[in-house]
């Protein structure tokens, strides 16, 4: 009697594993369709590429891309021993360093401002915006005339304060300048609209108990606003630092480059080695370098970001 | 909470100061577009006549029309591809389990890492080995999947109590159907969310259409103003000015209705 | 013929401790069978093994004399209501009715009849086309119940169903979903059962009354009835029950019949059987040191040792903290406990006059 539940039980076992497998199977399959669409096109233009850019890289190439003579690392040689890739990480480096904290720091007082109850405020919201919904090409259009250096209102400002006009684009000194300008304009409204998404997100409540303690305005700010904002910030910084380094339409429309390199940053640079000069292994090698650079940047953000960031 | 009277007009101040310097470079651009060429070189700000010649001009003399059209197919044709296959992975995020999921999210969120300009060189092979310069294929298909997009389906996904999946489950209904006439229903505020997010983006796409278009069969409006800025660039700023006008008009458009909702979906799709 | 019979079931995840271990239960046909335990305790991962929404680890299930282990919930034929009713909130209260019968391909003659059987039964008629937003919590309660009932599936589960409502809410629905159970002709041939679960595993299955006279062991005790029942420590020595070195009850062996040990004894009292003791009754005179007025009843509190015991008093009684009051406790009245094992080694012998309706 006991011999037979026993015999029993192992047959379901059996049976319970069998269709457990099956299942198992099916919602692995499952899953993975829903999957495969995203994960195809991801496989052709994002993950093949990556590789045979590290596989161009490698080699030199004719005039259509196709691999001619393998070449090891003397593509990445010849670049870091060129002038003009050195210029252009350099001029990226700089483009960075004035773009990114001038992104922030703007949006973030625009943000505060318009954070604010007041009435109104929702015209001002729209309109700080905006620009997150202006085009490169447009925006480049609107700033090109602004550098005019004729009619460009700028040198007309300059010139009824009594100033020299500046040569925005073409002075070398000046062109980078400009552009991140522009660019800080153009990058305005996406920020200022995450950061006061994260400013609406800070419970009342905070600031509430802190008007019974007596808080001043900077206070609040310096104490609740700025910690509770943080990750937003965080975030709001990373994507900043990547769309930097990713730049390229104002650079085309506004100077191509120029003067003297002075504005070539490196999508620029790897644009013109690659679809300009036909170098496709020498503008590989500089998108590796690209890619290293963004991976770096966002490993070491997350890295720090892990740390210093307040969490809710 | 209510401000002192003293602080209130301080905060209309700066904000008064900071719309009108930030919106001016749009302003300025708008009422040159409407300027004749004399006022302009002679640097005027109210225009002395007010003409639509510059619209007529920059109409006639280019195909603009026809790189509006291009640019709204690209958009709306990358929108829809990107709803599709976000909302598509989403679910299956959110929804499925199954061995390896784990893995493919890791991946997901490693694709964030790669930048698209650090694989344009390969990727304008591709498109040129399969024909596809100077097609709408050529111009859509590479941005379908896209991680961001999913992150902020699957974060509104998660809303979904589970409940509901387990119901159906126990009614007998497939994946398929909850996702159809349950899922994408309920997330409907999020979907439209991306797909003004992906709207707008496509719109303002430039690097991309500027090598995958080789003459302006399928060349988007982007591309078209750069080479209105590039062949008039001496004097016609007003007819310039028309063009960049007309090419910002839709998206200002949409992300004036859609600003609320941008704001709050994006901040929820980019930091959960 | 038993519908649902489990055999040693048992549920862990990932080859940890075992959530649940050796459930063994058969329910009848018709039965209202009713789970309870403390949270965590495992009931809400054995609901949803029964359903198919939780693999099972061990052991055989079987619903209607087959073995589900390995089937899907669909195929399992059952419904289930959950604690959040689980009702989808952008469509109306037909379409979510109906939206399980279109999956399981019955047709839209069919459709519509139930569909107006069960809104009648209910009293959804006239809510059919509002929203789940639109209505009040006892409505939606009745849509989740209604979904279950349309799909005419012979067992239905519900997970926790009235813990969203509030009291009052509460005791109309249960007996709600009992005449709901008489009008489908599920007539119960036998009375409710209950079963206590904690700790993954069976504590005691039983009818209510039996679940509050003779609680198996302490836990049951304890868990069964409010207020909680009344324990302390024992030992009977020189033919005295000494509890919590403070009460001291003269016993004969007539009173402990069959109790052998002698020490490590836990004895129970319901708070109604610590009677008002007048002038022959009175066994002890205790201090109050907590008053609870609940209308017609009187809740008193006395320190026993190191334990807190209640008294339920019918009727207004004027007391006040501090006071001393003569009480009448008996040994006919109290269950007796190992300590050790927890497990009941004799129950109170009283008949009970009174019945408590047990509350899930």
């Amino acid at each position: 009697m006991s011999d037979l539940t026993v015999q029993i039980d192992k047959d379901y076992t059996k049976e319970f594993g069998k269709a457990k497998k099956l299942q198992r199977l099916k919602s692995f399959f499952k899953g993975v369709l829903f999957l495969l669409p995203s994960i195809i096109l991801f496989s052709v233009f994002l993950f093949y590429p990556l590789f045979k850019t590290l596989y161009l890289s490698l080699f030199l190439t004719d005039a259509s891309g196709a691999t001619t003579v393998f070449v090891g690392l003397d593509n990445y040689q010849a670049i870091f021993t060129s002038p003009l890739f050195l210029k252009s990480l350099e001029v990226t480096f700089l483009f960075v360093l004035y773009t990114v904290p001038g992104t922030v720091i703007v949006s973030l007082f625009l943000a505060v401002l318009a954070n604010e109850k007041l009435r109104g405020i929702g015209i001002f919201r729209t309109l700080f915006s905006s620009t997150m919904g202006i085009s490169v090409a447009a925006a480049s259009v609107f700033w090109m005339f602004l550098f005019h250096p004729t009619m460009g209102w700028l040198n007309q400002l300059l010139e009824n304060l009594g100033i020299e006009a500046i040569g925005w684009l073409t002075d070398p000194d000046w062109a980078l300048i400009s552009v991140s300008i522009s660019t800080i304009w153009m990058n305005l409204g996406f920020t200022f609209l995450i950061l006061l998404g994260g400013l609406q997100s800070i419970d009342s409540y905070l600031y509430e108990s802190a008007d019974i303690d007596g808080a001043s305005y900077f206070y609040k700010l310096r104490r609740i606003t700025i910690p509770m904002l943080s990750p937003t910030l965080f975030f709001v910084i990373t994507v900043s630092f990547i769309n930097a380094f990713q730049t390229f339409g104002q650079v085309d429309m506004l100077t191509r480059g120029g003067p003297q390199n002075e504005t070539n940053v490196i999508v620029y640079s790897i644009y013109q080695e690659a679809f300009r000069n036909y170098q496709h292994g020498a503008a590989s090698a500089q998108a590796i370098v690209l890619f290293i650079v963004i991976l770096l940047l966002t490993l070491i953000q997350f890295k720090l970001g892990e740390r210093k960031v307040h969490y809710q | 909470m209510t401000l002192p009277k003293y602080q209130k007009v301080i905060f209309y101040l700066l904000l008064t100061v900071s719309a009108v310097v930030i919106f001016a470079p749009a302003v300025i651009a708008f009422s040159m577009s409407f300027m004749p060429n004399q006022d302009i070189m002679s640097g005027r700000i109210i225009p002395t006549t007010f003409t639509l010649d510059n619209y007529v001009a920059v109409f006639d003399r280019f195909p603009l029309f026809n790189f509006l059209l291009n640019s709204l197919i690209v958009s709306v044709v990358i929108m829809i591809g990107q709803l599709v296959l976000s909302s598509l992975a989403a679910y299956a995020f959110v929804f499925l389990e199954f061995k390896g999921r784990d893995i493919l999210f890791f991946v997901f969120i490693a694709t964030m890492m790669v930048p698209f300009e650090a694989s344009i060189i390969p990727n304008f092979q591709t498109i040129r080995d399969m024909g596809w310069i100077n097609t709408y294929t050529g111009l859509t298909l590479p941005f379908f999947a896209m991680a961001f997009g999913t992150f902020l389906l699957r974060q509104s996904f998660k809303q979904i109590p589970k409940e509901l999946k387990e119901a159906s489950e126990i009614a007998g209904i497939g994946d398929l159907k909850f996702y159809l006439t349950v899922v994408l229903p309920m997330a409907k505020t999020s979907l439209v969310t991306l797909g003004v997010y992906g709207f707008l983006t496509s719109w303002n796409m430039y690097l991309w259409p500027l090598l995958a278009t080789t003459d302006d069969t399928t060349r988007t409006v982007q591309i078209g103003l750069r080479q209105l800025q590039s062949q008039e660039q001496l004097n016609e700023w007003g007819v310039i000015m028309a063009g960049a006008i007309i090419v910002v008009l839709p998206t200002l458009i949409l992300l004036f209705l859609g600003q609320k909702k941008l704001q709050k979906g994006l901040a929820e799709g980019a930091l959960k | 013929m038993y519908h649902v019979e489990m055999k040693d079931l048992e549920k862990s995840y990932d080859n940890q401790k075992n959530v649940l271990n050796g459930i063994d239960l058969a329910i009848e046909d018709g039965e209202f069978f009713v789970l309870v335990g403390p949270s965590g305790s495992g009931k809400s991962t054995l609901l949803r093994m029964i359903a198919g929404l939780e693999e099972i680890t061990g052991g055989i299930l079987k619903i209607n004399d087959k073995v589900v282990n390995h089937l899907r919930p669909k195929d399992r034929d059952l419904s289930m209501v959950f604690q959040n009713y689980a009702l989808y909130p952008h469509l109306t209260v037909e379409q979510n009715i109906l939206f399980g019968l279109n999956a399981k391909k019955v047709n839209k003659k069919e459709q519509q009849k139930r569909l107006n059987e069960t809104a009648e039964m209910m009293g959804l008629s006239e809510l059919l086309k509002r929203k789940p937003k639109q209505l009040s919590g006892g409505q939606r309660q009745r849509v989740a119940l209604a979904r279950a009932v349309v799909s005419h599936a012979p067992l239905c589960l519900m997970d926790e169903p009235l813990s969203n409502l509030d009291a009052k809410l509460r005791a109309h629905m249960r007996m709600e979903i009992r005449r709901l159970q008489k009008k489908l002709g599920l007539t119960m041939t036998m009375g409710d059962r209950i079963m206590v679960l904690d700790d993954g595993k069976i504590q005691q299955v039983g009818d209510p009354i039996t679940l509050y006279n003779e609680p198996a062991n302490l836990f049951v005790a304890s868990f069964i009835g409010s207020p909680r029942i009344n324990l302390g420590q024992a030992v009977i020595k020189d033919h005295q029950l000494v509890i919590e070195e403070s009460i001291h009850i003269p016993i004969t062996t007539s009173d402990i019949g069959n109790i052998i040990q002698k020490n490590n004894l836990t004895i129970g009292i319901r708070a109604e059987h610590i009677f008002h003791g007048d002038e022959d009754s009175k066994t002890h005179e205790l201090e109050v040191i907590s008053v609870e007025h609940l209308g017609n009843e009187t809740l008193l509190t006395f320190e026993i040792g190191k334990e807190l015991w209640t008294a339920k008093w019918l009727g207004q009684w004027r007391v006040q903290v501090g006071d001393k009051v003569p009480v009448n406790i008996s040994v006919e009245n109290m269950s007796f406990y190992d300590t050790k094992t927890t497990e009941l080694i004799k129950p109170a012998t009283s008949v009970v006059k009174e019945q408590e309706v047990v509350a899930i």
